[in-house]
């Protein structure tokens, strides 16, 4: 037998009960779902904007670094995150947070055995919507007040 | 005749071929952690989020105050493991899914986690400057 090159044959090989050899099906991929459906939509967001948030905490190491290196390195923190580019990128990671948390939440509550319902996945889908944006917007009033 | 006789027959009993499949209790561990970090980072984020836009603007002297402050410094510390224990679970799903070469899969897992392992010391050491 050649050595594996494709560790998706290690999820398609299997063996019956009576021991005899068989390629399982492998579970649907993308091209089944219809991503204008707001529930798959939804979760590969929670995907993509976890991997976001990944990249994004860098900007807070950077801000923790910068502030224990010293006053010259932290304005150039302070310059960056000031800018437009800087603005930009944390309103993006403000809102990819704000879903990613409550999407998750959304998760935990299937994890514990709720909200199956066909009409209940869209339902808090739409309030995990509304959420993101009122949240995403009351911190960035929140800034803004601080800031001025 | 023979060889394809062979290979639909097997010298292991069936409770030997279930015994070498399944979980050896650790077979949600991975899952489960991703669950707990999740659950702590709640109240974590929602702090992190608040204290950071309320710091929109400040200066050097009082963001070094704000974050040398002892339970600042505690809940900081807190999010950063958390933070970077729960991005390293996830981007390995990440890679676990996409990644098809095995030594892609396992170079990229080995990657992520030590960059994670090396962003979360430094901000730790940063804020333990700042705070001791």
């Amino acid at each position: 037998m050649p050595i594996m090159q494709d560790s998706r044959e290690a999820t398609m090989a299997g063996r019956r009960s009576d021991g005899s050899p068989v390629k399982r099906p492998l579970s649907p991929h993308l091209q089944v779902y219809d991503m204008l459906q707001m529930t798959s939509a939804l979760s590969i967001s929670s995907r993509i904007t976890g991997a976001a948030w990944s990249v994004g905490l860098v900007l807070m190491v950077w801000w923790l670094v910068a502030a224990a290196a010293g006053p010259e390195a932290f304005a150039g923190v302070q310059w960056f995150m000031s800018s437009f580019l800087g603005m930009l990128g944390l309103f993006g990671l403000t809102a990819a947070a704000w879903f990613h948390t409550l999407n998750g939440v959304r998760h935990l509550a299937w994890d514990a055995g709720y909200g199956y319902q066909i009409q209940d996945t869209y339902r808090t889908g739409r309030w995990v919507l509304i959420g993101t944006a009122v949240a995403t917007v009351l911190t960035w009033v929140l800034a803004f007040i601080a800031w001025g | 005749m023979a060889n394809e006789y062979a290979n639909n027959t097997t010298m292991r009993s069936p409770l030997g071929r279930v015994r070498g499949l399944g979980s050896a209790k650790g077979g949600t561990h991975h899952w489960w952690m991703q669950r707990v970090t999740s659950m702590a980072l709640l109240p974590l984020t929602i702090w992190f989020a608040l204290s950071a836009a309320t710091l929109a603007g400040s200066s050097y002297a009082e963001t070094v105050a704000w974050i040398g402050r002892p339970w600042n410094a505690v809940l900081l510390l807190a999010t950063i493991g958390l933070s970077f224990h729960h991005t390293a679970a996830g981007v390995q799903v990440i890679i676990e899914d996409y990644a098809n070469q095995e030594w892609v899969k396992m170079g990229g897992i080995l990657a992520v986690k030590a960059i994670c392992v090396l962003l979360a010391l430094a901000s730790a050491l940063a804020v333990l400057r700042i705070a001791v």
